[in-house]
């Protein structure tokens, strides 16, 4: 191995590395499913859309959990953040086209999370995972308690979402419209964490994940890093929730509550984090799981998604897609004797 | 007059919650101190032995003081097995495996307790002795709050002279400040922390017991609460049996007041000041100068 070190561009590794933001020949397969979803169940549009959303919600949380490494418990504040900004400007007659009032999400909640994030990210363990989960129990207690502007418990219901560029109807019964909304905006946010992770600035997430002492020493700006990774992230999230608040057209406090920030840390861990095509794999098993066992069983659920998290975090730390990983490297291992 | 009697007694409501909010956090904050491990399954060991204790109570008829022995004993058992099988497992791993487990067994233990007895809240049945109210000299108070102070004083006393004076209390002492060197003088790390996990488990079971009457005792207990607990070792500080007594009157008698005088924006206030202390001092508001 000494002809590839004389030109180090050359070597395999460095190959590999100059080419990992190259699309993959599998990639279009995800978006040509969902595609074909929007043919074949004409009927279950509305749980798609569901799915989408939660896609693009559990990409947000890959940002920050999977590359930057930051355990946020409070996740669901940003979502909470967007929904409502949707919500309460439709409700009180401001502002409701569906396009800019989703760019007004994203701004409010990437301000929220700037904020938050300068204050946060000057702790780390312990003391983060408390302050994340504080900021959004505050900020659903603040939902609850402003019962005017917010609809305190019972939330903002039938918002006036007018048609979508004037020309498709938001039908909450049929919700084609919806499906092919969320899909475009998925598909968008989608390439932009895609070229955020491969990008210089992505691969210094990585290596503050792995060694944030050593990003100091080589002067890597950490804190200011991790500050807008935590703002872009916020923001994504905060078109997750300004998309749910148009697709259900109604706004409440369950976009902000532990709950749903721990639905969207299950289904980063159960797809695998810090991944990318963990968020869609993780998606679509714990959703398919919950739209048939949810509704039937409850507490049975309750009690088997507890046990998925023990099994996941004693035996499978990487989720389905590192499970996948090791049966491949196996494979081939088998097929290709050293 | 009637002011100053009138502030009194809140004052000692909001200290009776927060002796149970100590008892049960203590364990918390200590074995976090040692193993540094996120244990927000705690709530769950709580809530197991508010159950054994309620359950023992109502239909074995044992006795209340017996009962609570009673459900130490169990849940203590129980929270071996888990520390030995389970826990151990996971003492290396990165934090968000460790919270993704015990959440994991938060949902398991809710769900068990939803199946096998079912959602409805179960009620604490006092004994006839500790019913009604004492003359306290000032004012007439009930008497289970001030057997809960009571109580709570003796448990700070003797986990506090435990802490202090006993040879196991030292060697924790020791590990929580620095944990390499305490193995490298060779203290057992491992079996330190299985005997405090299980002591501390034992704790929350008689919190969650001794509170059942005013918190209530349903499955959702178990995360309920956990917000409640985690606040006071974060602000207690990890390892630190008087800063958690400190931050536990603390929040306890804030919670009682704030409840007393604006009833909707207590909780707010409470989130909100949390965040101010952590900010200020991230390491816990009673923690001593050693990192």
């Amino acid at each position: 191995m000494i002809a590839p070190a004389l030109n180090p561009a050359l070597h395999p590794a460095a190959l590999a590395f100059a080419g990992r933001h190259q699309p993959r020949v599998w990639e279009p397969i995800v978006w040509i499913l969902a595609l074909v979803f929007y043919f074949a169940f004409p009927n279950h549009l509305g749980f798609g859309t569901e799915l989408l959303i939660t896609i693009l919600f559990a990409l947000s949380l890959d940002l920050v959990l999977g590359y930057a490494g930051i355990v946020t418990l409070g996740h669901a504040a940003f979502f909470g953040v967007g929904a409502y900004t949707v919500g309460m400007l439709a409700y009180h007659g401001f502002w409701n086209e569906p396009i800019s009032s989703l760019m007004l999400a994203a701004i409010v909640a990437a301000l929220v999370g700037l904020g938050s994030g300068l204050v946060l990210l000057r702790t780390q363990g312990l003391t983060l995972l408390m302050l994340s989960l504080c900021t959004m129990a505050l900020l659903e207690e603040a939902a609850n308690l402003g019962h005017e502007y917010t609809g305190g418990f019972d939330g903002l219901a039938s918002l006036p979402i007018p048609k979508l560029l004037g020309l498709f109807e938001f039908n909450p019964l049929y919700p084609r419209t919806q499906y092919v909304y969320v899909l475009t905006v998925l598909f968008i946010s989608f390439l932009f964490i895609r070229t955020v992770v491969y990008s210089p600035f992505g691969q210094s997430l990585t290596g503050i994940r792995e060694n944030t002492l050593r990003m100091h020493a080589v002067g890597s700006p950490v804190r200011a890093r991790l500050v807008t990774c935590y703002t872009i992230s916020a923001a994504i999230a905060g078109i997750a929730g300004g998309l749910w608040a148009q697709a259900n057209a109604y706004v409440n406090l369950t976009t902000l509550g532990l709950d749903r920030a721990a639905m969207v840390l299950i289904v980063l861990i159960l797809g695998g984090c810090g991944r990318m095509y963990g968020a869609f794999v993780g998606a679509v098993a714990y959703m398919v799981l919950a739209h048939f066992l949810a509704k039937l069983y409850p507490t049975a659920w309750q009690l088997g998604l507890g046990f998925l998290l023990v099994v996941i975090a004693l035996f499978a730390r990487n989720g389905i897609l590192g499970i996948g990983e090791a049966l491949l490297r196996r494979f081939r291992a088998k097929r290709m004797p050293r | 007059m009637i002011f100053g009697v009138d502030v009194a007694s809140m004052i000692l409501g909001g200290v009776a919650a927060g002796m149970v909010l100590f008892i049960v956090s203590v364990g918390l904050s200590v074995t976090m101190g040692l193993m540094g491990f996120v244990n927000l399954a705690h709530g769950a060991f709580a809530m197991l032995g508010g159950y054994v204790i309620v359950l023992s109570m109502n239909y074995w008829g044992v006795p209340f003081l017996p009962a609570l022995a009673f459900g130490f004993v169990v849940t203590a058992a129980v929270s071996v097995v888990f520390e030995r099988t389970l826990y151990a497992r996971l003492y290396r791993a990165a934090e968000l495996e460790q919270v993704l487990f015990t959440i994991g067994l938060v949902f398991m233990t809710i769900a068990s307790v939803t199946l096998l007895i079912g959602p409805e809240n179960q009620q604490l049945r006092l004994p006839a002795m500790l019913q009604g109210q004492v003359n306290l000299g000032f004012t007439q108070y009930r008497t289970y709050s001030v057997f809960l102070i009571a109580t709570g004083i003796i448990i700070v006393l003797g986990l506090w002279l435990g802490f202090e004076r006993t040879r196991i209390g030292a060697q924790i002492r020791a590990t929580v400040d620095n944990r390499r060197m305490a193995e490298s003088l060779g203290i057992n790390v491992n079996r330190l922390f299985t005997l405090t996990f299980a002591f501390g488990s034992g704790m929350a079971a008689l919190g969650g017991g001794l509170g059942a009457e005013f918190l209530g005792l349903d499955p959702q207990y178990a995360l309920k609460y956990l917000v409640y607990f985690l606040i006071v070792v974060a602000v207690g500080g990890l390892g630190r049996v008087t800063g958690v007594f400190y931050a536990a009157l603390l929040i306890g008698v804030l919670d009682f007041v704030l409840k007393k005088y604006i009833p909707k924006g207590g909780t707010l206030f409470i989130y909100g000041l949390t965040i101010l202390l952590l900010l200020w001092r991230p390491q816990g508001l009673f923690a001593g100068k050693s990192t």
